[in-house]
């Protein structure tokens, strides 16, 4: 046998744990720990897996609403979505491991948001994915970008869940941290619903799924460090994933649970065996007694120590109705799975180990989960914030169409087309928008309604003003949902930040966090689960704040689908509607930071009301059938946004707008073009005036040319050509 | 007409065929599990799409190994209906009850979009709905669609009229190889090669996903003919 090192502090502060953290951890015991014991509890204590620094500001979240079924603290969040259905959700990330081996780690991450999914007893539907790259031509990021983007589609593909979204970007702040954000949704009846409350005592608890290797070992403690130049050195922390057994787990674990006699269950995810068991016992305020001898080894000769920390994937752990555990080997095998059956559930309130005849590790698991560290640690803005939100000197467009040209070619506005073809978007036989618009529509069989979802934010608005970074990512996804007619039920978010130690990230994260609750505050949307990470640095330089967003919402009715608008121009002598007021507002707008460098500057103002009015009205127009397009207005502004509507099915447009140069790019807030048939566009004026939204008739659809005039002819350039540029410009930054 | 969904482990668009027969075109319809060998008097027996096996060693190779399919081959020999999608037509030529092999996509990505087909024969069974020559829109979503044989072989697979669907421009004009044919032969196909049938005309592989595009509400019904004329055609024995 391996020899384990000798306890002490110091050897603590190895695995992360503090002197502080160790000394509390002796007072738990009441004893200094084994070595086992302070591998679990380093695991534990995580900033992954403990949110010790997050939890003090993750409390600020509106969590309950009149659909919430299950908040925060669970695998995933619960919304009642109605007719007897209800939808399960959650965002999680795999930055870390992504950056060190990008094909297994953004793999590894859908298969975790997928268990995270089913484990709650609902069948995955659709995933999105929220990826920020840096530039192009950073070291290793074609690299990067290539294996994440295979690694997404190799296992969404293989597992069978469309990937229907998401967003990608491109910021010089992710060169040495990308980020792989993912998103999973799925649903299942009202009574269906499983939990993870380890409960009853005696009751068997079952290991099923993959064995255990020594891949991925402190896995979540490499999660909770910053990156240094040694940090690709670290790929045996990377987990490996296999898709065909997700599939085959998934499909396994949803016919067992029909059975009934499954009392709780759960996914091993960050920290494998440990947290899985300590949560559960910890949620149903039992203990466990495990048989380390009958876990399912890929390799002999594993300690209790890398058992308790592998992060081998694919793997669950259930507890099942004592006597009836049979019932579940047979659906388990059916499928070809190997079920052990590792331990029982007890009252002692604590966790024992034993294996080859001892007791390897005895800790009381509530004092260890519930009395976790906290920190609240020190905030300061950051020293040059004034010098950051400085007005920008706005540099008018010499040529706008070539100004609208080169926009379109850089890798951020550019189509993700190249991308999203490599993942399967139609599987299941759901999908009625994929990739492309505002928001993904999927049915819900059976019923009359849609789910819709989206994911969004703005990182460079988050560098510059955290508070009006956050409130903007939830109104803009309410907003991409209202596009597509969908109303919000609740909201997921993957908090990617710096190193919380220091006051600027610290500060950084508090104010997105009440940016954030503000917005869902005043436009009604929960925040149902969700998941943070912190220490996303290489050599000290922070990404920049990241707070993803992942919402879903309900199209009420879904009536063969002919009253969906799509983001892009359908019909030739649709009229063109704006709605929203315009401003001059250009704080980290797209025009100045793609085409002049300059990133500097207050983001645009987030008027809460207007968006509420914008959203309602939307939604309004869309139920009634008004409406044939429906795209918001975000980066690049109000040209960006009519290219886009007019690329996606080459219509031709002629607008005339008082916008005049570089305001035709302003990213002023709670906007959206529309267009309807002649004989809707006086009901889509009356409404808008009715529900108090601006709006403005600006033009036809028709010809070839995008045509803006302000006063005089501003541009005109052909939808074709735009078309050619826009769509070859990804592929072709990646030298393909 | 009963029809019979094959389900292997990593199976994945079981489901959606069974959606179509059961709920769209209304038939009776159940699933047939990868081990056993009764196919319960199944006129048609649809191998889906998905990553059977996780597509490990090769697509559709340990697949075609599997008790099922032993019964599968009866069922085709007798001339019994069978239609393969995706996976599914990568497991008949594994099999054997189609000639031919799939390559990896030319540009060794998976692809997922709409893509058209002209349809080469409407005598068959599985295309009595279409005209010949008709173009359908239809998704694909594969990575290991790339069709190939011999010269000689694809000769005499032409000669035969196996081909029954082919990747072909929007207009209709051929999807050759090169830079511009390749955006409408997804994969690369020797002779943009969607769709062969056996020489009896009972056993179809398609790579496109017909099932994914027959219902109104997805915006897409190209790929309902292909079920309709399966229902007309009754009981599956050809005569």
């Amino acid at each position: 046998m391996v020899q384990e090192p000798e306890v002490s502090p110091e050897i603590a502060r190895t695995l992360g744990v503090t002197a502080e953290e160790y000394e509390r951890l002796q007072k738990i015991l009441g004893r200094d720990p084994n070595w086992t014991e302070l591998g679990i509890t380093s695991a534990l204590w995580s900033e992954h897996c403990s949110y010790k620094s997050s939890k003090v500001y993750l409390r600020e979240f509106p969590t309950e609403g009149p659909h919430v079924l299950q908040g925060p603290g669970e695998n995933a969040g619960v919304v009642d979505v109605g007719h007897d259905w209800v939808a399960v959700f959650k965002m999680e990330s795999h930055n870390h491991p992504s950056y060190i081996e990008p094909y297994q780690g953004s793999m590894t991450g859908v298969g975790g948001i997928l268990r995270d999914i089913f484990t709650m007893g609902a069948r995955p539907i659709a995933c999105m994915d929220s990826l920020r790259f840096g530039e192009i031509d950073a070291p290793r990021m074609r690299f990067l970008i290539d294996g994440v983007v295979r690694g997404v589609g190799d296992y969404g593909n293989c597992v069978g869940i469309p990937t229907v979204g998401g967003e990608t970007g491109f910021h010089r702040c992710y060169n040495g941290n990308i980020l792989v954000n993912a998103f999973a949704l799925g649903v299942a009846k009202r009574d269906q619903i499983f939990n993870a409350r380890a409960s009853g005592m005696g009751n068997p608890v079952l290991y099923v799924g993959s064995r255990t290797g020594r891949d991925g070992i402190h896995g979540a403690t490499m999660a909770s460090e910053s990156f240094d130049s040694e940090s690709e050195q670290k790929r045996p922390t990377v987990q490996v994933g296999d898709p065909f057994t997700e599939k085959v787990l998934l499909e396994a674990c949803l016919e067992a649970m029909r059975t009934g006699a499954i009392v709780a269950i759960q996914d091993m995810g960050a920290a494998g065996l440990t947290s899985s068991t300590f949560e559960m016992a910890g949620r149903g305020g039992t203990g466990m007694r495990l048989d380390l001898d009958n876990v399912p080894l890929r390799q002999a000769g594993l300690t209790p120590y890398e058992m308790m920390l592998s992060e081998s994937q694919e793997r669950m752990v259930l507890v099942a109705q004592k006597g009836r555990e049979e019932e579940l080997v047979r659906v388990f095998q059916r499928w070809g799975l190997e079920v052990a059956h590792i331990g029982e559930v007890t009252d002692t309130g604590r966790a024992v180990l034993e294996w080859r005849g001892s007791t390897v590790a005895d800790m009381p698991i509530l004092p260890l989960t519930e009395e976790a560290p906290v920190y609240r640690r020190p905030l300061a803005p950051p020293s040059d914030l004034e010098q950051r939100q400085r007005a920008p000197e706005v540099v008018q467009p010499e040529d706008l169409r070539g100004s609208l040209e080169r926009m379109l070619a850089t890798p951020e506005l550019a189509s993700k087309e190249w991308i999203w073809t490599q993942y399967d978007w139609s599987v299941r036989t759901n999908t009625m928008q994929g990739p492309g618009g505002d928001a993904a529509v999927l049915l819900l069989k059976g019923t009359p309604i849609g789910l819709a979802m989206t994911s969004d934010v703005n990182p460079v608005y988050c560098y510059l003003d955290p508070r009006r970074g956050g409130m903007q990512a939830v109104a803009e996804s309410v907003r991409n949902l209202a596009c597509v007619g969908a109303e919000p039920v609740g909201l997921t978010d993957c908090l990617n930040f710096g190193n919380p130690e220091r006051p600027e990230i610290s500060w950084q994260f508090r104010e997105a966090i009440l940016g954030m609750s503000e917005a869902c505050r005043a436009l009604g949307v929960p925040v149902i689960s969700g998941n943070v990470s912190f220490y996303n640095e290489t050599e000290d330089r922070s990404i920049y704040p990241t707070p993803t967003v992942g919402m879903v919402g309900v199209v009420p009715v879904i009536s063969g689908g002919a009253n969906l608008p799509t983001s892009a121009f359908a019909n030739r002598g649709d009229r063109v509607v704006l709605l929203g007021r315009d401003r001059s507002e250009h704080g980290g707008a797209a025009y100045l930071r793609l085409l002049h460098g300059i990133e500097q500057g207050r983001p645009p103002e987030v008027d809460l009301d207007a968006e509420l009015r914008l959203a309602k009205l939307l939604r309004h127009l869309i139920q009634q059938g008004h409406l044939r397009t429906a795209h918001d207005l975000s980066e690049g502004g109000f040209l960006i946004s009519l290219a886009e509507a007019c690329m996606g099915r080459r219509m031709g447009v002629t607008v005339e707008v008082p916008m005049v140069g570089a305001d035709l790019y302003s990213e002023t807030q709670a906007r959206a073009i529309v267009a309807c048939s002649p004989a809707e566009l006086d009901r889509v004026l009356e409404a808008a005036e009715e529900m108090g939204v601006p709006a403005a008739e600006i033009g036809e659809t028709g010809g070839e040319d995008l045509v803006v005039k302000s006063g005089g002819e501003a541009l005109r350039a052909p939808v074709a050509g735009l078309h050619e540029i826009w769509s070859t410009a990804l592929p072709r930054a990646l030298g393909l | 007409m009963k029809a019979g969904v094959v389900v292997f482990p990593g199976s994945n668009c079981d489901h959606d065929a069974y959606h179509v027969l059961k709920h769209v075109v209304e038939q009776d319809v159940t699933f047939l599990w990868h081990q056993d060998e009764d196919l319960q008097g199944c006129d048609l027996v649809v191998i889906p799409g998905g990553f059977s096996y996780g597509d490990y060693l090769r697509a559709g190779a340990v697949a075609s190994l599997s008790p099922v399919m032993s019964a599968v081959k009866r069922h085709a020999e007798a001339g019994g209906l069978v239609l393969g999608i995706c996976n599914g037509f990568q497991i008949l030529l594994e099999a054997g009850l189609l000639p031919g092999a799939m390559r990896r996509n030319q540009n060794l990505r998976f692809q997922c979009r709409d893509v058209f087909l002209r349809v080469e024969r409407n005598d068959l069974p599985f295309t009595r709905h279409f005209e010949v020559g008709q173009i359908l829109r239809m998704p694909i979503a594969h990575a290991e669609g790339n069709y190939e044989d011999s010269h000689e072989k694809l000769d005499r697979l032409e000669a035969a009229r196996q081909v029954v669907f082919r990747y072909v421009a929007p207009d209709g004009s051929p999807a050759v190889s090169g830079d511009l044919g390749a955006q409408w032969n997804p994969n690369g196909s020797a002779r943009a090669i969607a769709g062969i049938c056996n020489e009896g005309g009972n056993v179809l592989g398609m790579m496109p996903h017909p099932e994914r595009c027959s219902e109104e509400i997805l915006g897409n019904t190209d790929g309902l003919g292909l079920f309709q004329s399966l229902v007309e055609s009754g009981v599956g024995v050809l005569q």
